[in-house]
């Protein structure tokens, strides 16, 4: 086998794959808060909730959970198009991409308010708290606080998913390297690339997020232990 | 002849159409899993060895490697660099081998960070109670702690395949002719999507939903144990 390598198109594509990373970091940045709200608001309607809106927080996390991005971003964006709703690839994306890592989240925020001891409830309402100020202010900052890893793991996971987006002409960092190698014709040169850009991106994003927690709880900050 | 798609609009054809491509995603879900296993348990053995000279920290640290990479790169971006690789090596090979290879080397670095946990999990005093009994290496892995270590592995392992089958749907990017990809072509055939990708969310469902909870049962039988 003798192949010789050529990265000579980093120098006359080098701006759309950075076009392609700031359209995947914006893509990750506009879904993580929505889809955070999403999730935790599922998780505590699923567990604190009437019965009714337990049950279809349930339905909507197994559905999204036991079916692929992919199917459930077609679904949306084809969708849409037939409905006559005109939506750019990118809100499209972002709006597939909070459904689904909302599913997620709730599954991992549920698992964090369940881990809170019933101590901790109980003294709050012996100090007359509403059941909304316990669930909010006792026991949302430490379930954040306990499955804060299992997020960030899963906002990673994330990011890396919008490399799928390519599908529905998001040109974001895999969509702008398919239309790189279409020109040059060196698929595996700039699929190495993109993928190191990935491996920096999602250990940088990694970092950002877990430096937000050191800000973020004050028990990390002053104490350096977390939970 | 139109009871199975009917109610959905599309014709019997078409439905067979996507259900084909329903057993290819099967097909390469069953690839991925095999070769994740085949790669992921050594790779878990190398993340899980014993402290101690520079053989074992090199086999550590390698895997190690090998996992955090993988991990930070997108499924379909490692689709496209197996795609490319292989056919820059000169090969002339089929979507399907590509797509598993992909599969392969994803799934064995999920795979082998769930089984190093298992196999941590497994007390340390099982190593050094085999080994009293003057059992060798091979033996003490084999018969004492790999039982126990299957069994914690079990849950993890059943809710890593709903994630395999799953992303056996990022094979559309190269063209694989699975479930998605189906779909797709019939969405396009007929410009029905809410129902195509409806009948194809379902088939999805299906498979992966009694895993799911399988995983979820088996999880909770442990935890009374």
């Amino acid at each position: 086998m003798s192949y010789d390598f050529d990265f000579a198109f980093l120098n006359e594509y080098g701006p759309d794959l950075w076009r392609g990373v700031w359209l995947t970091l914006g893509m990750t940045a506009a879904s993580i808060l929505p889809g955070f709200v999403l999730g935790t608001l599922c998780a505590v309607g699923r567990l604190y909730g009437p019965r009714w809106l337990s049950r279809i927080t349930v339905i909507y996390v197994e559905a999204i959970r036991n079916t692929p991005l992919v199917i459930q971003v077609f679904w949306l964006f084809f969708g849409l198009a037939v409905l006559q709703v005109r939506i750019g690839a990118f809100p499209a994306a972002v709006i597939a991409l909070v459904i689904n890592v909302g599913a997620y989240t709730a599954e991992i925020m549920r698992a964090g308010f369940e881990t809170i001891p019933k101590g901790q409830v109980e003294a709050a309402s012996c100090l007359a708290l509403t059941r909304t100020q316990v669930i909010w202010g006792i026991q949302f900052p430490q379930a954040v606080e306990r499955v804060y890893p299992a997020l960030v793991s899963q906002f990673v996971l994330m990011m890396l998913a919008t490399s799928i987006m390519s599908q529905i002409s998001a040109e974001e960092l895999t969509g702008a390297a398919y239309q790189i190698q279409a020109f040059t014709f060196r698929g595996f040169e700039v699929y190495l690339v993109i993928a190191g850009i990935y491996v920096v991106m999602a250990a940088g994003l990694r970092l950002v997020l877990l430096g937000c927690a050191t800000l973020a709880f004050p028990r990390r900050r002053r104490l350096g232990t977390p939970l | 002849m139109s009871i199975l798609g009917l109610p959905l609009g599309l014709t019997p054809d078409q439905f067979l159409f996507i259900l084909r491509g329903a057993g290819w995603t099967l097909v390469l879900s069953l690839f991925g899993f095999v070769g994740g296993t085949v790669l992921g348990l050594p790779l878990a053995l190398a993340r899980a060895a014993r402290k101690g000279g520079l053989g074992s920290w090199l086999l550590r640290q390698g895997a190690g490697a090998y996992v955090a990479l993988v991990q930070g790169i997108p499924l379909p971006v490692i689709m496209f660099v197996v795609y490319f690789g292989v056919s820059i090596g000169g090969f002339e090979v089929p979507a399907l081998v590509a797509a598993g290879i992909a599969m392969t080397l994803w799934s064995a670095a999920y795979l082998g960070e769930i089984w190093r946990g298992c196999i941590q999990a497994v007390p340390r005093t099982q190593w050094e109670a085999a080994e009293c009994l003057a059992l060798t290496p091979a033996q003490r892995f084999v018969h004492v702690i790999l039982p126990q270590a299957m069994r914690v592995a079990v849950p993890p392992t059943v809710g890593f395949l709903v994630q395999i089958v799953k992303n056996t749907s990022y094979s559309v990017v190269i063209g694989f002719f699975d479930l998605t990809y189906s779909a797709k072509v019939i969405n396009n055939a007929t410009y029905k999507p809410f129902q195509v990708f409806t009948i194809a969310a379902l088939i999805y469902f299906l498979i992966c939903y009694p895993m799911s909870v399988a995983s979820r049962r088996f999880e909770a039988r442990m935890r009374r144990a």
